[in-house]
Parts: structure tokens; sequence; C-alpha cells
């Protein structure tokens, strides 16, 4: 019988043939944890009695989340896991590197890996066909001490995208339309393989949205099958070695298949306080905005920011509007740079913070009060998750964030853009 | 009873109770003191919950509770606020591994959420794999779970598992 991307990839690490359903103990080929919760990975694996890391060139640390830092616990914290780095030889991306998922897509994902992070989003990984999951702090630990863990081989829902999404309609439009479609249990417990025309045509970038965003749905991993755009973007960040062709079997089984058609789809948002609440932007364009922020592993690369620059040249941010934009990562900032898309940012009112997780998770640069209204690129809009429990967080795309930015309050892109 | 066997009063929650309603970032961030957070524990969910709660209290909730983030502050703030198990009709997938993981005992169960209500006192025994409602005389099955994730669940989490066993027994599988 044929298999899934997940069978095959879970075959492959365990180093035998298993099928969904099984529990299976994998050799992981990498390990990455942050500030959220590095320390907690690093202690646990002390209190297992473990002294060295199973393999440094596996293990990867990224100071992300509150960086540089904004309190002095969190500054504490950040020089054990420096001093964690140096001692055991495990390379550490230090503040301002960028946020710790863009950069393990960047500098060492490969199609075919298993990798665990002590982060939910690392479901992005299979964006270039990789399986990439969410693990705790303490298993992260015995990871980090093993190199192994067991993993439930997930069944797979098959998630067809046909199509090609309008103007202004983007990948992040796409996955919210989908996590409306699916709801947030969805698909607990099962890994997605995204298909169909629409994927293939989307870049990368779009790819990576896609694929960060399983998770919202409950999912363990979401995949998209490796082609011609995945070795691109490894040439492009000067991996193209590690490039390997990773699909399912044409008879693979599935728990499930959606099709879904996304020729009519206009720009959405995820209203408060649940990710599948997805109504049309045209619904809820009465609601007024106080912060916009433009970031994020779902939504801060070039193209993100490219779009933003686009409705946003040459105007102003609405005077009530705070307009906070952050690159996902040094290499995107660098980029965001040379095409001057940074200048028009900034030009626009936008304060550009250092790569980084900044307000996405609601610990600093930009923490929403009681109240207040932000319209955000990222992929949780959970009471309490950017700041106070009575502030409210709406997801959007790049372009509808930078739309909404304008005006000072939630609108549609395709109102601002030719204006 | 038995070490694996837990009585209680009852905390009622509804579906999809999130991490950042559980513990949200702007705690977890300042701070590596669980005692500190304890103080918010399910604020989001319950801003009375962190005054009200007391040690050998159960969490009865929906489906997909401790759904987000990996956030293994989640499961054990919970542990640390008194909570002696979590009975919800499912779990997101990376809160039930750390509750295993940190020792807090999460039990799946359909049928006992529907018939409970906040104060009833309820009954889990770990090893039976049984719910009992003891205010409204009912019991049902929980849903079974593999061997080796109970083993760690009884030794009170990973680290204690692997500190008396020398490793995890989840090694052998092969
Ligand atoms: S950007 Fe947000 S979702 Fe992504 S890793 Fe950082 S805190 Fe998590």
């Amino acid at each position: 019988m044929g298999k899934t991307i997940a069978e095959k990839l879970l075959s492959r690490a365990a180093g035998k043939d298993v099928s969904a359903g099984d529990i299976v103990v994998a050799s992981i080929d990498l390990a990455m944890t942050h500030d959220g919760s590095g320390h907690l990975a690093i202690r646990a694996m002390k209190s297992m009695g473990g002294e060295r890391v199973w393999d440094p060139s596996k293990v990867k640390i990224v100071i992300d989340h509150v960086a540089p830092s904004a309190f002095d616990r969190t500054s504490d914290i950040h020089n054990e896991l420096r001093e964690f780095a140096h001692q055991q030889e495990v390379q550490l991306y230090d503040v301002g590197s960028g946020i710790c998922h863009q950069l393990m897509i960047e500098d060492h994902v490969c199609p075919g890996m298993l990798a665990v992070a002590t982060d939910s989003h690392t479901c992005s990984y299979g964006a270039l066909g990789a399986f990439g999951t969410g693990i705790g702090a303490t298993e992260m630990g015995a990871v980090l001490m093993l190199g192994k863990l067991w993993f439930m081989v997930p069944e797979t829902i098959k998630i067809v995208l046909s199509g090609s999404p309008p103007p202004l309609t983007l990948p992040k439009d796409i996955v919210l339309f989908v996590a409306g479609e699916v709801g947030v249990d969805g698909a607990t417990y099962r890994a997605i393989e995204y298909e169909g025309d629409a994927v293939r045509e989307m870049s990368v970038s779009g790819r990576i949205t896609l694929c960060n965003m399983a998770v919202e749905m409950g999912a363990k991993t979401g995949f998209v099958s490796t082609d011609e755009k995945t070795r691109e973007y490894l040439a492009k960040v000067g991996r193209e070695s590690c490039f390997q062709e990773v699909t399912p079997d044409p008879d693979a089984e599935y728990h499930d298949v959606i099709e879904l058609e996304v020729d009519g789809l206009e720009p959405v948002v995820a209203c408060p306080s649940q990710v599948d609440n997805v109504r049309a932007v045209a619904e809820v364009d009465d609601v007024e905005v106080n912060q916009v922020f433009i970031g994020s592993c779902t939504n801060g690369r070039l193209e993100d920011l490219l779009i933003a620059a686009q409705i946003l040249d040459g105007k102003r941010v609405h005077p009530s509007v705070r307009a906070i934009v952050i690159p996902a990562s040094r290499r995107v900032f660098l980029e965001a740079l040379k095409l001057r898309v940074i200048e028009k940012l900034a030009k626009a009112g936008c304060v550009i913070a250092p790569p980084g997780c900044g307000p996405c998770a609601g610990a600093h640069m930009g923490v929403l009060g009681k109240g207040e209204v932000c319209v955000s690129t990222s992929n949780r809009n959970f009471v309490g998750r950017m700041g106070s429990p009575d502030a409210k967080v709406y997801l959007a795309s790049p372009a509808t964030a930078a739309a909404s930015a304008l005006t000072g309050r939630i609108t549609d892109p395709r109102e601002v853009l030719n204006r | 009873m038995s070490s694996h066997v837990f009585r209680g009063r009852v905390w009622k929650f509804g579906d999809n109770v999130t991490t950042d309603e559980i513990i949200p970032g702007r705690y977890r961030f300042k701070t590596d003191d669980i005692g500190e957070w304890a103080k918010h524990v399910l604020e989001g969910a319950d801003p009375e919950f962190p005054k009200k709660v007391r040690p050998g209290d159960v969490v009865v909730a929906g489906k997909n509770f401790g759904s987000g983030s990996s956030r293994e502050p989640a499961p054990l703030v919970i542990k640390h606020a008194g909570i002696s198990a979590v009975i919800a009709k499912s779990f997101a997938r990376i809160f039930f591994r750390n509750a295993i993981n940190v020792g807090l005992p999460v039990v799946i169960c359909e049928q006992l959420p529907d018939v409970t209500e906040a104060g009833d006192v309820v009954e889990v025994d770990l090893e039976k794999g049984m719910v009992r409602n003891l205010t409204k005389s009912v019991e049902f099955a929980a849903t079974k779970i593999p061997n080796f994730l109970m083993q760690i669940l009884m030794d009170g989490g990973l680290v204690e598992h692997i500190r008396k066993r020398g490793g995890a027994v989840w090694q052998d599988i092969g």
C-alpha cells in the first residue's frame, strides 16, 4: 500500500516500514529551542543526568522571543542559553538574527528531514518537504540527551486547493479560509498535505504561511510536496545540494480529502478570539484599529513586506494607528533594505523593529492595552495572546494589514491600492 | 485511596481552552518563577479561578483543551496550582504530551464532561482507566493511552521516569 509523506518520512527516521497509527522511535535530524523555553529544556536534560548534547551539529538555539531582552529575568535566561551553547559547541543565533523557524528554513531544513523544536510552529518546515513538529521543554531535554523521540505516525488529511486566487488575495487569506473550513481542532493529531494547482503556483514563502498554520487546526504538521520551486529556494539560500524529492505515493491512504476552490476567494480576517472565526474583510470594515503588526513566522518574509510597501508607498499610516513592521530574519531585513522596502515603510510612518518575534507572543514591543484592536499578520488571535485579555486581535494578510494601517479601520486592500 | 486515584471538586471549562488562556506570554516571559505564573493560572478563561482553586480540585473541559502553543508551563502551572487531574473530551496534541511529561494526569473521556457541572465531585482512577462523577453517581471508561505513557505519568513525569529507570521506556520501542 502506498504511503503519505508523513509515513514516508517517519519510516526513514525510524529505520523501518511504518504506517499511520504505529508508535515509533525515530532519530532526530534537527533539534531547535529558543528563549521562550530553551532554559527549561537545558535544565530538564541536566536533571535527567545528561551532560552533553547527543550531536552538537544537530542542535540550534535561537534568541528571538524577547530579543533584545525586555526584562532582567529574560536577560538571565538569554545568558544561560549563550553559556550552554558555548559549552556544548552548539550554534547560537543571538538577538537580531531573526525568528527561529525562518532561520531554520533558511539555514538548516532539508527535504526529508525529521525536525523537532520547542515551538508549535515547527510545522512550517513541511513547506520544504520536511517533517517538523513541536514538542515541550522536558521532551526536548530527552531529545538533547538521546537524539531520539517517540512519535505516533499520524493519519493525513489531504487538502486540495484548486484554481488561482484573485489579485491581493494572498496565501494568508487562503490558509485562514482553510482554517475556517477545517476548524481549530479539525486536524488534531493528523498531518495535512496541501496539494492542487493553487499550491503549485504558490511561492515557497506562501507555502511556509500555509504550513505554519497547520497547528492552528490542531495538526501535528503540514506538508507541501517538493518541486522546482523548492529546489530554486534552496539554491537561493545556498543549499541546493540538500534537495531531494518528497512526494506522497499516488495510492497513499488519507483520513480525509478536502477540496477547496480559491478562485472566488476574497481577503478575509480571523476575528477574535479563535483562528477559525473567519469572515470577509468587507463584513468587519467598520472596526477601528489601534495597532497593525506586519511580521512573525507566518508573514514576515520579503514578499510580505513588499506587498505592504506597495500599499503604503508614498502614503502615511493613519494618525491613530501604530504600525509595527518586523522582518522575519536578518536575510529578509537586508534584502528589504536593498530593495528600499524598509525605506518606503519607514517613510510611511511604520516602526521598524529588529528581526525577531516582536509583539506576536505578547511579551514586548507592542503589547496591547485594554480594549485595543490589533490587525496582525501572525497566527494566533487568542484571548490575552498579544497583551490585555480585553484586547482584540484580527489575523490578516500583509496586504489587509497595510491597508488597515492606512485607513485606521479594517480595510480590504483592493479598496486602497489604486486610490 | 491509592496514589493513582484522585477525588476532587470540579472546575468546568468549555471547548478550545488555549494555552494563552492558561498562562499568557505577558507573564510567562517576565519570570521563570512558577509560583508567580500560578497566580494567573487559567485566568484568561475564568478570572476568578486562580483565587478560588484549591489543591486536589479537578478540571473538566470540552474538546481540544490546551490548544495553541507548545509552552510546557501550561500543564506545569495547572499542576502547580494543585489540580489533581484534567478530564477533557480531547486534548491538543502538544499539551497532552507535555502534561504527561510533567506528570499532570490527563484523562480523555467523551461522556463525563457532558454530565458534569462545576462543584460536582469526581474521582479518577488512573490505573483502572475509570472516571466517576460521585455527585451524579455515574461512571465512564476513559480512553486508553499507550502503556509507556501511563508509566511516565505514574512515575511523576519524564524527568523522574528517566532518573528512576536510567532511560525512557520508549527507547525500547525500536
Ligand atoms: S513569530 Fe510568533 S508564532 Fe512565530 S515563533 Fe515567534 S512567537 Fe511563535
